[in-house]
């Protein structure tokens, strides 16, 4: 099992803030709209640097959809800025009609996603978003795992045309990627294994390395392959590791339902049938409590990926 | 163009909206022949727009239509201002076409730049194209028309306090005040909601015409685009009859979203004169 050594530890909005300020530096055309969350959203710098740039829209995330997707016909590359929660079910008819179906160069960044926005309670910890964003046709759905990723995400989004949902989260954690690793739609394999495939995204990729720690310590050999964009998802990738391990777990802060579990396991379903369990929340509201404590209860964690993996494994044939 | 060209004109474009409506057995006449002399003043008087049309429109006047069922004017218009032919209009509603149920940019149709349909995200995107022009130091206009009923949206109000705040002084909505939603009057649905004094008191710059008077509707343009630039949002209350032109069609809300039956069709196409030729 390979060794990360941990660069540092940082929240993935402070790379979604550093990586928005880089990309209005090399594109004049780039713009940022936030809904009130400036500080929480990291995008002070940019407004800062950029201040005929920056658009502080009031808390009115529905008029933000609607004005970013206004502002891309003259060729701006707006960016919104708000936590996850509103940055999709509070504006889903937004987003669908305004700028999935009219094909608006617009960039979905959404911070507070999951159970890790902690003690502000279920209300604000959305975790429906992955699965409400990869059902519109068009919309590329990016879930970075560290500050590195969620900074190299930012500046490679605005150099595509075409909607984007980008999530990240509000906790300090471990900061490990190679910025300079990164490119959407591409699986990137921490770990080559042969006994299990463990697919993970967000805050759930470094539980994911952990588990792996604990798991060659029982002399299992797991493949860990982080899937930062759900959508498209790295079919290839995902297929030819499973192809070798036999047997599959994933692992997200979001619900089972629509997640990227269900899009790997429809993915194996039509393609190469085999075990798959996952590590998300089961149909079940998140609640207040600090990070860590609500990731051990609802079982979002390195133990929980050890144990759907010997779960898994038992199943293979 | 002369007010007299400009009537032709809108007497041709409510003949192809009956036309169509009729064609598709589906759609809504109502609202289309309403606001027929209005889309004409701007796309035939008002606007400089290129029907060569680009998505970006640097240089050019823009028009977003928000209440997007009143589709039949809009593509009627577009065809006579030459962004695609007239023949097109037979097809719309029909499968495989690019004249959608509501406007789309999906299908690439010249001249449309949002999808609209859903009501009340019209607004927002003009707020946000005019802010566009303004950091492109583009020196045009962007035109919004919403429906009156459509007004009960929340969205529109978060749009027209932020173009306020923002002082974006390069747009000019107009709202359809007909009077009526699906289920009725819309005083019967939500009361008295005097829009002139709410934009007002938003902080706009606000006008009133009888949208269905010709003359009025060019001279209250002139006047209301020698405002823009002068720091606030401008709004025109535009008075209008719902299926004005066809006279069993006006004076409720029946024909809002209803098709035609060959009778119905000939009877409406008696009192229109055919002034560009028929699609």
């Amino acid at each position: 099992m390979k060794t990360y050594p941990i660069i540092d530890k940082k929240d993935t909005r402070s790379g979604f803030g550093a990586g928005l300020s880089e990309a209005g530096k090399e594109n004049p055309n780039v713009v940022a709209l936030c809904a009130d969350l400036t500080g929480s959203l990291k995008m002070d710098a940019f407004a800062a640097a950029f201040p005929d740039r920056f658009i502080q829209v009031g808390i009115a995330e529905a008029n933000m959809i609607g004005m970013a997707a206004g502002l891309t016909i003259g060729g701006k590359i707006p960016f919104t800025g708000t936590f996850a929660n509103f940055s999709t079910g509070r504006v889903y008819d937004q987003i669908r009609q305004s700028v999935a179906y009219s094909g608006k160069n617009v960039k979905i960044c959404a911070s507070h996603a999951g159970l890790t926005l902690g003690e502000d309670g279920a209300t604000h910890q959305i975790l429906e978003d992955i699965g409400m964003m990869k059902m519109l046709p068009g919309m590329i759905v990016i879930n970075p795992c560290d500050y590195n990723q969620t900074k190299a995400a930012t500046k490679a989004i605005a150099k595509i045309d075409g909607p984007v949902y980008l999530r990240f989260g509000r906790p300090v954690v471990p900061n490990f990627t190679d910025e300079n690793n990164f490119e959407i739609g591409k699986a990137i394999v921490f770990n080559e294994g042969k006994d299990v495939s463990i697919f993970a995204t967000g805050h759930l990729v470094w539980q994911a390395i952990e588990a792996g720690h604990i798991l060659a310590e029982k002399g299992i050999d797991a493949e860990i392959i982080n899937i930062h964009t759900i959508k498209p998802l790295d079919a290839a990738a995902i297929l030819k590791s499973v192809a070798k391990t036999g047997c599959a777990v994933t692992a997200e802060e979001h619900q089972m339902n629509g997640g990227l579990g269900d899009s790997i396991a429809q993915l194996l379903a039509l393609n190469n049938p085999l075990p798959i369990e996952m590590v998300a929340v089961n149909d079940s509201f998140g609640e207040s409590g600090t990070p860590e404590q609500l990731m051990e209860k609802y079982g979002l964690n390195a133990a929980s990926i050890v144990d759907k993996a010997l779960s898994v494994i038992s199943r293979k044939k | 163009m002369q007010t007299e060209e400009l009537k032709k004109v809108a007497s041709q474009v409510r003949r192809d909206i009956v036309r169509m409506v009729h064609g598709a057995k589906s759609g809504h006449p109502g609202g289309s022949l309403g606001c027929a002399d209005y889309l004409v003043a701007l796309y035939f008087d008002a606007m400089n727009h290129n029907k060569d049309f680009s998505m970006d429109g640097i240089g050019e006047d823009l028009f977003f239509l928000s209440n997007g069922h009143i589709s039949p004017l809009f593509y009627s218009v577009l065809a006579h201002s030459g962004y695609f032919d007239k023949s097109e209009l037979a097809s719309f509603r029909k499968l495989n076409g690019r004249l959608q149920g509501h406007p789309t940019t999906h299908e690439h149709l010249p001249g449309i730049r949002i999808a609209s349909g859903s009501l009340g995200q019209g607004l927002s995107v003009g707020v946000g194209a005019a802010m566009s022009k303004k950091l492109n130091n583009d020196g045009s206009l962007i035109y919004v028309l919403c429906g009156d009923g459509e007004m009960q949206e929340g969205q529109n109000w978060e749009a027209i306090m932020f173009a306020a705040k923002q002082k974006t002084d390069n747009i000019i909505v107009a709202i359809d005040v007909n009077g009526q939603q699906i289920d009725g009057s819309t005083k019967s649905i939500m009361g008295d909601y005097p829009l002139d004094a709410k934009f007002l008191a938003f902080g706009w710059d606000v006008y009133s015409m009888d949208g269905n008077n010709m003359q009025e509707i060019v001279d209250t343009l002139k006047i209301v685009k020698a405002a823009t630039g002068k720091g606030k949002p401008i709004a025109i209350m535009m008075k209008t009859e719902m299926g004005m032109g066809v006279d069993f069609m006006m004076g409720s809300h029946k024909w809002h979203g209803i098709a035609p039956n060959d009778t119905d069709l000939a009877n409406a196409l008696a009192g229109l004169p055919e002034t560009l030729g028929d699609y």
